[in-house]
């Protein structure tokens, strides 16, 4: 039993048996497997917004000196839950003289991407919805998709205020996309690999944040920053800055729409910080020192998924903690500090990164 | 740095000026306040403003009323002022008759002022990180005002609008436990106030953003009647309470903060500067105020205001205050003006926010802090 939940990839082999034998027809088991992947993943996702969403409200909370959410449920963590239901519930306001159809596709362009990059993140060992050799590659065309939804909410809208929230996205996530595509570049040289799964196994010896010579510490960086401004989150979220264009894009959005959007958003932080946890700290992998035998193993014995979910959630955490302490940067500023110093940064630690790598050099070789 | 350069293409014929309307329902305008925005892309090409949204025709309302019901009118002007609005008032009415105040109750109107002005620019500081993008400083703000309000609430029972200074001197004597709660806050407030400064003051945006934006040249501020801070900091070392002391302030040891750039930074650290003075003349007005003793002069039942005109001002946190009284031997004065320190104030904001962004409205009308009923009365 206690095998059954430490190594996950049983479980997957269970189901695949047991499928077979009731079912016996080898097509129909791999669309049942993916349609249980499908279903599981939907659930996932719902519970993992609530649950970002709650933690955000209390981070929040008690960087501002209060409680937050207290009332629904035992330290109100069922808030959000309250929250999703009222929002289900309430009228889907269509405003007057907009595009109907582009304005009612739009959260669904936002959701659907943040949504099936997700499918692509290794969260245990065969726990992955779908492995595909250029995985990360496939992510981040994907999760680019989503300033469609952004665009076209804010062109659909027929408001001043979202059109400028819209274009002001344009502009960011674009640029943004490139430094944290270069930044993940470097360590990919290095690990050889453009699929998650490899990815994850290639830092069997050593996360590749310290194993690439300072490289993987740079790209690190410029990651979490880049993809801070991908997801709109402060200090970049100029693209909703309530204390500007009152609520950007998604001003006229209300009810189940605007849900959709949250969700995307908070999904979306999830998903930079699954990449960064997978790319630069090995994902799934527990966590190693050198020889140390004794500690290895005990670490062997927590779970996979509770190392990546871990790993994942501290860094949410870092992104929230930016969003509670700094201010946002003007729009010009933004696109200044992407196009004169991040992106040559990565571009310079790029260059570094793949002289390495050739000459093969990184830390602990023997991989 | 100057401000970015304007778009001078030349205009394709089917061009049409991008006008957004920011307010009267809009998070940063502080109230309704209406602003018509021209831009060009994020840049701002002109700017008006409309007042009137909450005209409540308090000079016209004064016309129907005593001179010590117009104390709680004024209270409704600069609400974050309630204090130094009485005071002046106050004062207007007492040159008109003739009414001396007694000892304690000047000190007890300095101390609440201060007071007041400390809690009006905490609420400022906290609205101006909000307006930046920060949510955490607003809670931060609110935190410290809590406790002034709550010695102002044992004063006389009201938070906001106190009506507590009035003709006279004050409505009543404070309680027991007040300059010990006051010595306590000045006390856990003067390290706060360094905590200010590394939440906000020290976060490298926070400088992009307001370093050299929305500049205030000193000659345009005074042509415009700006006043305090917003004066200040443009270079102008002119403050009421040092320049045209009034009630006890010539006792009292504490510098005027002035910055000499004119731009958002040098309104933000003003503001900071006169929270700590703040703090210094509180200290020096607790030591130095009578323990006992009347706070307020007998006053005969109804206040005659004498044929004649009257004037006097106060510092606000804000700048300027001054009423106009025109008595008419009449209870009810004949007509009263008003000098509003916020809506000189927002008078130079169109001809400065030319040539900046969408973002920068937000920052330099936060660092004017204008109060929409003080401008609209």
């Amino acid at each position: 039993m206690n095998n059954f939940i430490y190594k996950t990839d049983s479980m997957v082999e269970w189901l695949t048996n047991w499928l077979q034998q009731h079912l016996h027809n080898p097509l129909l088991v791999e669309i049942v497997k993916m349609l249980v992947g499908a279903g599981v993943l939907a659930g996932f996702v719902s519970v993992l917004a609530m649950v970002l969403i709650y933690i955000e409200r209390k981070v929040a909370a008690h960087m501002q000196q209060r409680l937050g959410p207290m009332r629904v449920g035992p330290h109100g963590i069922f808030q959000t839950v309250a929250d999703s239901i009222k929002l289900l519930t309430k009228e889907c306001i269509t405003p007057q003289d907009v595009d109907r159809f582009v304005f009612n596709l739009a959260p669904l362009v936002c959701f659907v991407a943040a949504f099936v990059s997700l499918s692509f993140i290794p969260f245990a060992p065969r726990i992955q919805a779908v492995n595909f050799n250029v995985g990360i590659l496939f992510i981040l065309g994907i999760s680019s998709l989503g300033v469609f939804g952004i665009l076209a909410a804010g062109w659909a809208s027929n408001n001043k205020w979202s059109l400028l929230g819209a274009m002001r996205a344009g502009a960011q996530i674009i640029s943004y996309e490139l430094s944290a595509v270069l930044a993940l570049l470097a360590i990919l040289i290095f690990a050889g690999t453009l699929d998650f799964k490899e990815i994850v196994e290639s830092q069997r010896n050593g996360w590749w944040i310290w194993r690439a010579h300072g490289i993987g510490i740079v790209a690190f960086l410029i990651y979490t920053i880049a993809s801070t401004a991908e997801c709109n989150r402060t200090p970049f979220d100029i693209v909703e800055g309530e204390s500007e264009l009152t609520a950007g894009f998604h001003t006229e959005y209300s009810a189940i729409k605007f849900a959709m959007f949250f969700l995307a958003e908070f999904i979306n932080v999830f998903l930079v910080c699954a990449i960064s946890a997978t790319v630069f700290f090995g994902g799934w992998m527990p966590f190693h020192i050198g020889d140390m035998t004794a500690l290895n193993g005990i670490f062997d014995l927590v779970p996979p998924f509770v190392w990546f979910f871990g790993k994942v959630f501290a860094l949410v955490f870092v992104v929230m903690w930016f969003r509670w302490t700094f201010p946002r940067l003007r729009v010009d500023q933004l696109m200044r500090f992407e196009w004169k110093y991040l992106m040559p940064l990565a571009l310079i630690n790029l260059g570094v990164g793949a002289v390495l790598a050739a000459y093969g050099g990184f830390f602990f070789n023997k991989f | 740095m100057s401000a970015p350069t304007t778009d001078t293409k030349a205009k394709s014929p089917t061009y049409q000026d991008y006008f957004i309307n920011m307010g009267p329902q809009h998070p940063s305008t502080h109230g309704v306040l209406r602003m018509i925005v021209k831009l060009s892309g994020e840049t701002v090409l002109g700017l008006t403003p409309h007042l009137g949204y909450v005209h409540r025709g308090i000079e016209k309302m004064t016309e129907a009323q005593t001179a010590v019901q117009i104390t709680h009118l004024t209270d409704r002007l600069d609400y974050l002022s309630a204090h130094m609005n009485n005071w002046a008032w106050s004062m207007t009415v007492e040159q008109a008759l003739g009414i001396a105040v007694p000892e304690r109750a000047e000190y007890l109107r300095v101390i609440m002022s201060e007071l007041t002005r400390i809690a009006s620019h905490q609420l400022w500081w906290g609205v101006f990180g909000m307006d930046l993008g920060a949510f955490t400083p607003f809670l931060y703000g609110f935190r410290d005002r809590e406790m002034i309000n709550d010695i102002f609430e044992k004063s006389c029972g009201s938070r906001l609008t106190m009506n507590y200074i009035c003709p006279g001197g004050v409505t009543q004597d404070v309680t027991g436990e007040f300059e010990g709660e006051t010595r306590r806050f000045v006390e856990y407030f003067k390290p706060i106030i360094e905590e200010y400064e590394t939440l906000v003051s020290g976060n490298v945006i926070i400088q992009e953003r307001t370093k050299g934006v929305g500049i205030l040249p000193a000659d345009r501020a005074k042509a415009y009647g700006c006043t305090g801070p917003v004066l200040r900091a443009s270079g102008v070392d002119y403050d009421l309470r040092k320049n045209h002391p009034y009630g006890v302030y010539p006792r009292f040891d504490f510098r005027t903060a002035v910055s000499p750039e004119g731009d958002s930074w040098a309104r933000y650290i003003v503001r900071l500067e006169e929270m700590r003075q703040s703090l210094k003349i509180i200290t020096q007005a607790l030591d130095q105020m009578p323990k006992e003793g009347p706070v307020r002069t007998k006053l005969p039942p109804t206040l005659k205001i004498p044929k004649g005109r009257y004037m006097a001002r106060g510092e606000t946190a804000r700048g300027e205050i001054a009423f106009f009284l025109v008595g008419n031997d009449s209870p009810k004065p004949y007509r009263v003006k008003i000098r509003t320190p916020c809506f000189s104030n927002l008078s130079a904001f169109p001809e400065i926010i030319k040539g900046w962004r969408v973002a920068d409205i937000v920052t330099v009308l936060s660092t004017f802090d204008v109060v929409v009923p003080d401008i609209d009365r």
